[in-house]
Parts: structure tokens; sequence; C-alpha cells
């Protein structure tokens, strides 16, 4: 194991690992609290689409579903925010034109798609450097927004709370989906596209039965992400497994041990 | 940021308010003013509009017609901390994970705490003291009964000293004694501090009790002056419709006599 820790793309996996293990869990908890998982599998999803038109266009996937991705999410924020349709409406249109879009680009390809079904289930041993730049560069923005915190929790607590003492609850919303659309790409390239929102989700959630406190949901959250990231993906070298569906497996283990123990 | 017009002495001036959702009109040329240090409260039945207009107070509606002027300007110009808010607290949401203490200091940097310091606590435990809750402090917000979780709000909203203290439904979900505890909470508050008080109430008695003035609403304004006079058993049928003895009761006569 020592011995598989030199190595380069092991080296790679788990700097992805541990940054969207953060990354994802940090954003996690306001998708849990909002009520937003569905936006989590919908952005998962969106990425499809961006990935499968960075295939098409010969160029790394990840570069064109990021942009793609957030051009969704504020999309589907926008669409929300005018109040014709709800929430689940605008996310459950909008992953799907991105899906549709995704299985056209393909069909137009030349070539066979089986790098595309690395992306459904994630390949973190296949993590590029740029891909790692891509989850530094999510760090640091996250890093730098990290003042918002207090009003995004504000918001999430309640949203006419947050408004009547002058929150700018919609522009705070537009960089909360931002942000948390670059996080779900980078956990699609570790956990792939079915299994990406588990990431925003179950840390958060196993976080919520441990603690009584939204700052304490958020570090503990982060934590797990950490620790199931590195923890699945140590795992699954030893046990020669898919290493995407460790980490969650993991994540799901801790979720219900958590929700046995606290007796919730 | 706009200033204050000095001349306006009025806590709150609206005039020929209308706020619309698509083409239903929520409130409908709703005109009044509130003295500075009056106690006004809002009743009227279920959609009335209550809220709408104490939403449109708080800058959180935007008139389709009409003007609203808050502490002498438009209520999105009113300084942060001026104006205290309790919402209804059926809006709660009960898995989001806090303490008394965090939504009590919430208020206090617009912004939920990441953590408590010291000296923000001892200000938020004061505030917690003044309505009877200082125990509550640590307790969890899920935790919390209705009257509970109302003071909590109540410590929430005058943490400031704001001078205008806008309350939704306060007595919703609390039962008899503790809404009666809380009108005196509010009286005691005014009294203190010579706030102005606007609450949205379904409760007759207390704004017929408590109330300096009343504005009874139904979409439209069916009245509005002092409580004799703006709860008049006309007034309340034109809003509620049938009224039976409630408001004989109301006024302390025998509905027999």
């Amino acid at each position: 194991m020592i011995d598989a820790l030199s190595l380069p793309f092991m080296q790679r996996a788990l700097v992805a690992g541990v940054l969207v293990g953060l990354l994802a869990s940090y954003y996690g908890v306001f998708v849990v609290q909002r009520r937003l998982s569905f936006l989590g599998i919908g952005l998962s999803h969106a990425a499809f689409g961006g990935v499968a038109l960075g295939l098409l266009l010969q160029v790394n996937p990840m570069w064109v579903a990021v942009p793609f991705t957030v051009a969704v999410a504020l999309g589907i924020n926008w669409i929300t925010v005018r109040g014709n349709v709800t929430g689940d409406t605008a996310i459950g249109v909008l992953f799907a034109v991105a899906v549709a879009l995704g299985i056209v680009f393909l069909s137009l390809r030349q070539t066979y798609t089986a790098d595309a079904f690395a992306y459904l289930f994630g390949s973190i041993l296949a993590v590029r450097p740029a891909d790692v730049w891509v989850m530094g560069a999510v760090a640091l923005a996250s890093l730098g927004t990290a003042p918002l915190w207090g009003r995004w929790a504000y918001a999430t607590f309640d949203r006419d709370l947050a408004r009547a003492d002058r929150v700018p609850v919609t522009r705070d919303d537009y960089v909360l989906v931002t942000l948390l659309a670059i996080t779900v790409v980078a956990a699609v390239k570790v956990v792939g596209i079915i299994l990406a929102a588990a990431f925003l989700v179950i840390p958060a959630a196993t976080a919520r039965l441990l603690v009584r406190t939204f700052s304490a949901m958020t570090g503990v959250a982060m934590g797990i992400g950490v620790l199931t990231a590195v923890g699945g993906l140590l795992a699954s070298y030893g046990l020669d497994v898919p290493s995407g569906a460790t980490i969650i497996l993991g994540q799901a283990l801790l979720f219900f041990i958590a929700l046995i123990g606290t007796g919730r | 940021m706009t200033a204050p017009d000095a001349a306006d002495a009025d806590a709150i001036a609206v005039d020929a308010l209308t706020v619309r959702y698509r083409d239903h009109a929520a409130v409908q040329d709703v005109s009044f003013r509130a003295a500075s240090a009056s106690f006004i409260a809002i009743v009227g039945p279920n959609g009335s509009g209550k809220t709408t207009l104490l939403k449109a107070l708080l800058g959180l509606e935007t008139p389709d017609a009409g003007t609203v002027r808050v502490l002498g300007r438009p209520p999105d110009a009113v300084p942060a901390g001026q104006i205290g808010y309790v919402p209804q607290i059926k809006t709660f949401e009960r898995s989001f994970p806090a303490v008394a203490v965090e939504l009590v200091l919430s208020a206090l940097h617009q912004r939920w705490p990441f953590r408590v310091k010291e000296d923000e606590r001892t200000q938020a435990v004061q505030a917690l003291d003044h309505v009877g809750a200082h125990h509550l402090a640590d307790r969890a917000l899920g935790e919390l009964s209705g009257g509970e979780l109302q003071r909590v709000y109540l410590a929430r909203s005058i943490i400031r000293q704001p001078r205008l203290l806008l309350l939704d439904e306060p007595a919703t979900g609390v039962d008899r004694a503790g809404a009666h505890d809380l009108y005196d909470l509010l009286d005691a508050y005014q009294a203190r501090t010579g706030a102005t008080v606007l609450m949205v109430t379904h409760d007759w008695n207390a704004a017929y009790h408590h109330a300096s003035h009343v504005l009874v609403l139904d979409r439209t304004q069916i009245s509005y002056g002092p409580p004799d006079a703006a709860l008049s058993e006309a007034n309340l049928r034109q809003a509620f419709g049938h009224v039976g003895h409630a408001h004989a009761m109301l006024i302390g006569r025998n509905p027999d006599d």
C-alpha cells in the first residue's frame, strides 16, 4: 500500500479525493438543509451533456462540463427565481435537456464511446493533472467565498428572515449554485455521474444526525467527506474494486451507523 | 440610501397600497398611518392580505401601486436593525440544526453565526432574559414548544432594540396563557423603549385590549382607527361574515343582555 502512494496517479487520486470530499460535503450541507437533493442529481446528469460535448470536440471533457453544468445550474436558478414553475420542475426539465443533448453529442462521434461510460461510474484513478487544477481552483474560490457561509446558512434557515435583514439572497444563491455545479463536475470525475449526488447528500445527512448546530454539521460533514474519500480509495485499491462505489458505500455505512446509533 | 424625511413623524405611512400576485390583488388600495410609539394590530380573515401587507412594510413585497414609508424611508432603505421582525413560526424549518442563542445572534450581524463569541452570547442571553427565556439559550430549536420558540424569535427581534417591531401572527401555536404572556411582553417592551409595534393577528381580543389602533383588512381596507371604532360589529361582519356573539364578548358585554 505504501508503494502505491508513491505512484503519481495514486497521489493525484488522493488529492482529488480529499478536495472533492471537502467541497462536496461543504456544499452538501446546504443541499440537504434546503432539501435540494434532486438538484445534485440533476446537475450530475447535466454534467453528462458537457462531458459528451467535450468528447465530441476532442478536448478534456472537464473543460466543457464545467461551463455546461454551470449554465444549467444558473438556468435552473433563474427559472426558479422567476416563480412561474417550482424548482424541482425546472431541474427536471433542464437536466433532461442536458442528458438528451449528451446522447445526441455522443451519437455524432465517429469513435467508440467507452470513455463516456467511464464518466457514468467515475474513475478516480484516471484523474488527470488538469482535473486536479479545476478542483484546486474551486477549493480556492470556496475559501474566497467563505464569508458567504453565514449568509447562505441564514437564507437556508429562513429565506424571508434573511431578506428582511437585507441579505442579498438571490445574488448569493447564484454564487452558491455556480460553485455547487463546479463541485458536482469534480465529484463526477471521482465517483461518476450516477453517484455524484450521493457525495453531496450522504456526508451532510450523516453529520446532521450527529450534531446540534449548522456550523458543527458543516465541519463534521467535511470530515466525513475526506475520511470516506481517502478510506474508500485505499480500500478500493487493496480490494481491487471500483473506487467510486467503494467511497459511496463507505459513506452509506457511516450514515446507517449514525442513524441507528442516534436512534433518530 | 434615502434620507429619512424629518417632517415625517409617522413610523409607518402607507398610501393607496396595492400588491398583486399575477392578476390577483392580495392587498388593494390600503392607506393608513401609524404614529411613533403606537401599537397597531392588523386583523382579517385567512387570505385577507395581512401577511402581504406586513411583507410590503419589510420591503419583501414590491407595491404594484401606492407607496410605503417606514421610519421615514422606503422599506428597503431602512438600516438593518431598526426593524425587528417576528415571522410566523409555522414556516419554521425544524430540521435545521441550531440552538436558541444562534437564532438570536443571527439578527446581530445579519448572518448565521459560525461560532458564538462570549460577549455576543452574553448579549443574546440578556435579550432572552427580557422575554423570560434565558433558560432556553442552549436548547435546540427543533425541541422547543410553540410558545418557547415564539419567545426566542421575540428575543431575536429586540436584540438590536429596533424602533419598529413587526410581528406576524405571534400567538399562532401558542396556548392561551402563553399568548397572554406574549402580549404582556410586547406591552412591556414598548413601554421600556418607546418602539412602534405592528402585529398581524387573528385574535380580535388581543387587538382590542393591546392595540392603540386596529386595521381591519379583507384585501381592501374595512376600517382603521382606535379599537372601539375599528372593531365595530359592522366592520367585523364585513370582514369575517357571521360574527355571532364574538363581538359582544370582545367588548366585554354579555351577549344575552
